[in-house]
This record gives structure tokens, sequence and C-alpha cells, in this order.
């Protein structure tokens, strides 16, 4: 199982050559990682090759790792119905680059890119249609980036008097508050006083 | 010599038993003898309303599901006269079962403006009563509360299809204690 994922990876590697960065098989899964520029080529390829055949666009979705220079990774799924075969395309953009919209080979992407927009504000190039799907209508932001706080910025309630909604900033009777399950001791920081001593330098406490 | 001056508290049915009888039998006759039986308005409007309360289902989200529990067989709400209506201009209630977000905030306010008074609204789960499991949420609105009055909260996540009928069946009793003919 695992060769065969793996000489998959290499045949597709061997032919698209440098917009293939890195090949990965890991718990039975094949991930290719690509050079953004060269999405649509490989794309095209995959879906059009006899080995390859991945007809299926299964999911088009986001990750933010905001630690890095390019925060965004663009993440395809798809299937390949003749030969009951998955894989998984990773790109990585930053928040100002668009990436080239998968629209134009599968139709499923259209949804799928307008919520990855929606979520995180990757903005997708050639789609025809990129507006909001999840959020409110005026709602601004793109809430699954790390750096949305989980409460957002407005609420909202009716107003009498205006006699319609109205958007207000928010305001928390009780903070959310994050508990520790796994650990048996309950209100204690991970560095135990004295500990800190011992280390060297007192270590930064984690979220309790 | 009308119905009402019994001395059991109003808006109570008496159990089957001797004093139910008694009343039954005096207001056939009543009914034999003059024609005509005399009753407070009121009461007798408020039991008509009660008994045929016609919600507008709102199932926003899982909640909605035990709502259909409710209307099914086995807990029946049709036997007290609640007959699910799709529209807001036929019902007098509407039940609001689910989480209420952001977008959705305006549509429902529209559509309790559309219910004709005297219009009641029971809030079901604890999404509806207060953002439930979502209620730290960017797009939730924190209980549908802050958009319509709300008369009875059915607490539960989702709560048993026998704790909305309890629910309904408390917002009768509200009613028969505090509705009236003219506002």
């Amino acid at each position: 199982m695992y060769e065969a994922l793996l000489d998959l990876g290499s045949y597709i590697q061997d032919t698209l050559g440098q917009s293939v960065e890195d090949v990965e098989v890991r718990l039975n899964e094949l991930s290719l990682r690509v050079a953004r520029d060269d999405i649509s080529k490989v794309l095209k390829f995959l879906r059009d090759d006899g080995n390859c055949q991945f007809t299926t666009l299964l999911d088009v979705c986001g990750v933010d790792y905001p630690e890095d220079e390019e925060r965004f990774e663009v993440v395809y799924n798809l299937l390949s119905m003749t030969h009951n075969q998955r894989i998984r395309v990773k790109l990585r953009t930053d928040e100002d680059t668009p990436v080239d919209s998968a629209v134009p080979l599968f139709n499923a992407a259209n949804w799928w890119e307008r919520e990855v927009w929606d979520m995180f504000g990757i903005g997708f190039a050639g789609h025809p249609d990129l507006r909001r799907i999840l959020t409110d209508y005026g709602f601004e932001g793109h809430p699954l980036r790390k750096d949305f706080p989980l409460t957002g910025y407005v609420e909202l309630r009716y107003d009498d008097e205006q006699k319609r909604v109205v958007y207000e900033p928010v305001k928390l009777t009780q903070e959310f508050r994050t508990f520790d399950f796994l650990s048996p001791w309950e209100g204690v920081q991970r560095v135990l006083p004295g500990d800190e001593k011992a280390e060297g330098e007192p270590e930064e406490e984690k979220a309790s | 010599m009308g119905v009402t001056d019994t001395a059991q508290q109003a808006g109570t049915p008496l159990p089957p038993g001797a004093d139910q009888d008694e009343i039954l039998r005096r207001v056939t006759g009543e009914l034999q003898d003059k024609g005509f039986v005399v009753a407070n308005v009121d009461k007798l409007v408020n039991w008509a309303r009660t008994g045929s309360l016609w919600p507008m289902t709102f199932g926003l989200a899982c909640c909605a599901i035990e709502m259909m529990h409710a209307y099914v067989s086995r807990y029946d709400l049709d036997r007290f006269g609640v007959v699910p209506r799709p529209s807001p201009r036929q019902s007098d209630v509407i039940i609001v079962a689910g989480t209420l977000t952001n977008k959705m905030a305006p549509a429902f306010r529209k559509v309790y403006d559309q219910m004709a008074e005297p219009r009641y609204v029971i809030s079901m789960g604890s999404c509806a009563n207060g953002g439930g499991y979502y209620h730290y949420s960017y797009s939730v609105v924190r209980g549908c509360d802050r958009v319509v009055p709300v008369d009875v909260y059915v607490p539960g996540c989702p709560p048993t299809a026998e704790a909305l009928v309890y629910g309904v069946l408390q917002l009768q009793k509200k009613i028969k204690r505090t509705g009236a003919l003219f506002r």
C-alpha cells in the first residue's frame, strides 16, 4: 500500500518536474506539495492523465499558520473513482497573493473556493463569482484566521426604537474559559513553584 | 346559576368523578331549562385559544428533530390541538427550535412581526435560550430573546420531546392565567 502510493507520487513528480516540491506518504495517505503558480497545471495533469484520473474534487480548504511567511495553505482533496485512489495537493500562499482558481477544471471548486475566501481571505484569480458564502451579509473579517477572536467583534440584538436588528460591540457576561481536561490538577499552572529555579529560568506558563 | 360559581379554582379542569358529574348535570339541566348558559367571556376565549394553539415551526437546527418527535405518534401534539402551520400568518405561537445565527436574525424578526396578535414564543433548546453550545461564537445571537419577547423557555440540548410537550402545556397554563380579550 505504502509502495503503491509512493510509486504514484514519484510518477507524478517525475512527470511534472519542478512544480511538485514534495511528495509525502503518511498514514496511508498521499500528499503533494506544489508551487503556487503551477497549481492549474498540476490539477489538470492529475485530472487528465491515464494513470491518475483524479476526476473528482472532494474538498478545497484552507489552513492558517500564523508564524510563517506564507501563512496560508490551500489543500485540495481529489478522488479517482476509476483507480480508487485519493490524493491531497497542498500549496502555500500569503495574504495578498491570489491563487489560480480551480473552477475551469473542476466545477465543484466554485463554492469551496468561496468558502476559503470567506473564512480566510485567500483570493482566487479567475473565479467567476468570488463572494461570501457562510458569514453574515455585512460581516467584516475572515473568521477562521488565527488572529480573529472566537467571539468576534460585533454582536447582534433587536432594537425596538429603530425597529430593526443592530450590531453592537461584543459584551460577554462570562468570558470564555478553557479547561485542561486531561490534567487531574485543577487550576494549577504547568510550572510548579520551585521548578523555575531548577530549569534555570521560569518557563512560560501554558494556558491554564 | 352559572357554571363559574363552583368552588374550583378558575381555569383548572376537574378530574373525572362526582364533582365533574355534578357540574355536567347542572349545565345540561340549564340548557334544557333555559336554553343558554352564561359563562365568563375571557375564560371562554382563553380556553378556546389554548385548545387550538397553532405553532409556526421554526426548526433551525438539531432541536427541530426533537420537535418532530413531539409531533409524531408517541408524544402526539395533535391531540392537544397543536397542528403545525407553515406560515406565520396562520399561527399563534412560534417554536424557535435551534441556534439563531446573526444571518437569520432579521428574517426571524420579520417572521415574528408577520404573526397576528395574540402571539406567543416558545424558545426551545439551549441555543435558543441563551446561545447554548455556541454561546461564544462570533455569529450566534445569544438567545432568541434578544430579538423577540419569549413566553416559555424549554431547557435541554435537545429537550426531550416530552419536555417540549410540557413546555406547550405550560404555555397553555400561562395563556389561561394571563390571556385577555382586549389589551
